[in-house]
């Protein structure tokens, strides 16, 4: 699996949608992640990708989408 | 060392369901539920101030202390909410409690307000005698200013709450406590001059989901406690999802955090401090009971003050 897919995963297993969004359509606006999700997501990410998420990374923009997601964690690694 | 003497609250009369209010905003008193854990709130009325509803509280408090405000040495009031810019409802309290040359402070902080309060009372204590601790809030009025975001609006509600903290004894002592505070994210929690509140909710939330077990876990660890030990979390009352998460984070059972946010919504600095009044007044710990308190809000600001019962 590539990032992008393994981040699509991770949606898949926060996400109460069964749907897969396009990889640059928002999580939120289109209700895939609402606010509680998102710290869900957060955890999530940081065991696929083996990574810690500073809190001063902890800005929702940077995980608007899967594209954005997949950007933030490549920069991370 | 400083001990926790007594609390006091008040909260307006004026119950303002979510069928009351989700017609005005748009949306339905289930989603209200849904996505706060709140049924109701309190409003005051026009007329009353902070300052009233905070003098409410401290009387309550000083009542179930034994003591009169005669006894205080240092009074401290958050309110993110005050009417004016200066004086603060600090001199406007003190005044209405009767005291005429004791000191009084305006802590302008808003949720994490009473939180910080209490921590820096722990070493004020040693050098003015009993503090009064005061965080009144009257939130309906920023909360409803146009334009109104009904997922803002619904949160909250106004009220006060006390707490005396004593250099001599009282029932519970001041162990440890830590204060953080980050203004990275400053702009995602603010209120402006004569604005409605202005809230990024999913940074808000990220935040505080990390930042509230943080500070728990923190002044535990220092003191060599673990959170299953805790007998009660009284934390600051921000939205029923979030307080059942920093539960799940510390692997607590949700019931060790004492929760009234269904019946007074989210009152800020207030909520901590009223959550305490009404678990203080039914509880009767043992000896030896561990009580952590916590808060998160706008600044960002956080912290959490382990107490013990003796």
């Amino acid at each position: 699996m590539d990032n992008r897919e393994r981040v699509a995963a991770v949606l898949k297993t926060v996400s109460k949608k069964t749907t897969m969004p396009d990889a640059d359509e928002s999580l939120f606006d289109s209700g895939f992640l609402d606010s509680f999700d998102l710290p869900d997501m957060v955890s999530a990410l940081e065991q696929e990708f083996q990574i810690k998420i500073p809190d001063s990374d902890l800005n929702p923009r940077k995980f608007e989408s899967i594209a954005r997601i997949e950007s933030y964690v490549e920069s991370r690694k | 060392m400083a001990f926790l003497k007594a609390f006091g609250a008040y909260v307006p009369s004026r119950v303002v369901s979510n069928e009351e209010l989700a017609p005005r905003l748009n949306c339905t008193p289930a989603w209200i539920l849904e996505m706060s854990g709140i049924e109701e709130r309190r409003y005051a009325m026009p007329e009353e101030t902070v300052a009233d509803m905070a003098v409410a509280a401290a009387k309550q408090c000083l009542n179930r202390a034994g003591m009169s405000a005669a006894d205080i040495g240092l009074l401290i009031v958050s309110s993110g909410t005050a009417e004016r810019r200066f004086p603060g409802p600090a001199a406007t309290v003190a005044h209405q409690l009767g005291l005429a040359n004791t000191p009084a402070i305006d802590l302008p902080m808003a949720s994490a307000g009473g939180l910080f309060a209490m921590a820096l009372s722990q070493s004020l204590a040693e050098a003015h005698g009993n503090v009064l601790v005061v965080a009144a809030e009257k939130m309906s009025t920023v909360a409803s200013r146009a334009p109104t975001e009904a997922g803002i609006a619904i949160l909250f509600g106004d009220g006060a709450g006390a707490c005396i903290i004593a250099p001599g004894d009282g029932p519970a002592k001041i162990v440890d406590a830590v204060m953080h505070s980050d203004g990275a994210f400053a702009e995602d929690l603010r209120l402006e001059f004569e604005a409605p509140l202005s809230m990024d909710g999913r940074s808000v939330i990220m935040q505080a989901s990390r930042k509230i077990p943080g500070a728990i876990l923190e002044v535990l660890r220092k003191n060599s406690k673990a959170a299953v030990s805790v007998e009660v979390f009284l934390m600051h009352q921000a939205n029923q999802n979030l307080i059942d998460r920093v539960a799940r984070a510390l692997e607590v059972e949700p019931r060790k955090f004492y929760s009234n946010i269904r019946r007074y919504g989210n009152t800020s600095s207030a909520s901590m401090l009223i959550a305490a009044a009404e678990w203080w007044e039914n509880a009767r710990p043992v000896p030896g009971a561990l009580i952590c308190f916590a808060a998160f809000g706008a600044g960002f600001h956080w912290g959490a003050l382990l107490v013990e019962t003796v």
